[in-house]
């Protein structure tokens, strides 16, 4: 189908989006990577009066290792992929993500940043974002903040970006080099929604227990869902395979799943437990340590 | 709105809708057919075109003024003075093809594969092209398909590119 008609505005730079973002209020939407939105306004799901195009703002096309990783808002899946950093050990959940997330063209186009602004209850960066312990820098009338991801996820497709407001980046605390992470996704096939996926992400101290632990689940609730319980269990403790069975039964009892095509409520409860519980063996294993 | 997109190296200069997708300007502006449209879910990669030279994009997925003023290829773009491209000749030589609709977009995404990676293996190529869907083939031939082309390509003979 084709989109419904649009008023277009193409930004040079992130001042130029934020006036006209400002301007056009509650009727705009930012086109970013569009992998998303496009398709949503192709079966009118979307009708925005503007699109504010920020695919030609350079400023915005960035990621930066300054000690955390900042992903600006134009970067795309595919350049976090091919990254050459991407593949230490402290970076492997996201490098996961990004080898998973939609398919391999998709992702030449599709941005992080966009992706958490979508905020699909099957997202695959909003889940991830959540383990590590994001932040996302939205600018707003009165200046730039920093949105802890927790407070950034408000509701399907509804996030802490108001009107006229633009996320401008998304930042990943660096968390050292006894830190790793996994993320682990059951889709039918490429490029489809996942089934249900986990993202762990785990920081050990020098005597080999959990100094700081990520649990969230993927097409689980209404958005991405951290798992507390399993967090606490694990910070603290020495990895054993009782710790991770207790962490992957508190993501069993967390996960909230719909059933649909995909699966029944049980085997996606179930399947949350289990990607847990993979997740956690693979994080440990990337950090030499066997559970 | 105006728009300037070089399309196989010609200028096309147009005045389109916002809301008109770069597959539909490519087939009804430039007359291009052979980028296909299969799905309305950015799902099949029947679209896929080549931006700047190096990117595999969706064409029913952007909007033609995102393309303003840069660079596309389409599969209309791959043979050069009658001769095919090596990866045009893969296809034809492995059969990679049978009714031919996923066709232009998996040469097209196999192009920017075999530009970021000239030396894929099959698990490679595989996951390159896991964005393009094909009903008949059962992918074997395919991939048959694009790695004789990645050995074409790596020769410095005179039909490579």
């Amino acid at each position: 189908m084709i989109p419904a008609a649009f008023e277009y505005i193409r930004a040079h730079s992130a001042d130029e989006a934020f006036a006209a973002l400002q301007k056009h209020g509650a009727e705009a939407r930012v086109l970013a990577g569009g992998q998303s939105l496009v398709p949503a306004m192709r079966f009118r799901l979307a009708r925005p009066a503007a699109l504010v195009d920020i695919n030609a703002v350079r400023e915005l096309d960035y990621i930066r290792l300054d000690g955390g990783l900042t992903i600006g808002a134009t970067a795309r899946d595919s350049a976090v992929e091919r990254a050459p950093w991407i593949k230490d050990t402290t970076w492997s959940l996201l490098h996961d993500v990004s080898r998973v997330v939609a398919d391999p063209v998709v992702r030449q186009m599709a941005t992080v940043v966009g992706s958490l602004c979508h905020n699909d209850p099957a997202g695959d960066w909003t889940t991830a974002a959540l383990a590590a312990r994001a932040e996302v820098l939205v600018r707003g009338r009165s200046g730039e903040r920093a949105v802890p991801i927790d407070e950034f996820l408000v509701d399907s497709f509804t996030t802490a970006v108001a009107e006229g407001e633009i996320a401008l980046a998304v930042r990943f605390p660096g968390s050292g080099d006894r830190t790793a992470g996994s993320y682990q996704k059951v889709e039918r096939k490429v490029g489809d929604f996942a089934t249900a996926a986990a993202a762990v992400q785990l920081t050990l101290n020098a005597d080999g227990t959990i100094k700081a632990a990520g649990v969230a689940l993927s097409a689980a609730g209404p958005c991405a869902v951290r798992v507390p319980q399993a967090e606490q269990r694990l910070v603290g403790q020495k990895p054993t395979a009782d710790l991770i069975r207790a962490a992957a039964e508190a993501a069993s009892q967390k996960s909230e799943p719909q059933a649909d095509l995909r699966g029944s409520v049980e085997y996606k409860k179930h399947l949350a437990g289990v990607l847990v519980s993979r997740g956690l063996r693979q994080a440990l294993a990337r950090l030499g340590v066997q559970a | 709105m105006k728009v300037s997109i070089r399309v196989n190296g010609v200028a096309y200069e147009r005045d389109v809708e916002p809301r008109t997708l770069l597959a539909y300007f490519l087939r009804e502006e430039c007359h291009l057919t052979g980028t296909h449209i299969g799905c309305d879910t950015s799902a099949c990669g029947c679209c896929v075109v080549v931006m700047d030279g190096d990117k595999a994009v969706k064409s029913c997925t952007m909007f033609a003024v995102q393309a303003d003023g840069h660079e596309i290829m389409t599969v209309e773009g791959l043979a050069q003075g009658g001769a095919l491209h090596p990866i045009q000749q893969g296809f034809w030589d492995q059969h990679g093809l049978q009714c031919g609709y996923c066709t232009p977009g998996m040469m097209l995404t196999a192009y920017v594969l075999l530009g970021q990676n000239p030396n894929p293996s099959e698990a490679e190529i595989r996951e390159g092209l896991a964005g393009n869907l094909c009903r008949c083939t059962g992918y074997q031939n395919i991939v048959k398909a694009v790695k004789q082309a990645a050995e074409v390509m790596r020769q410095p003979a005179p039909a490579a590119q």
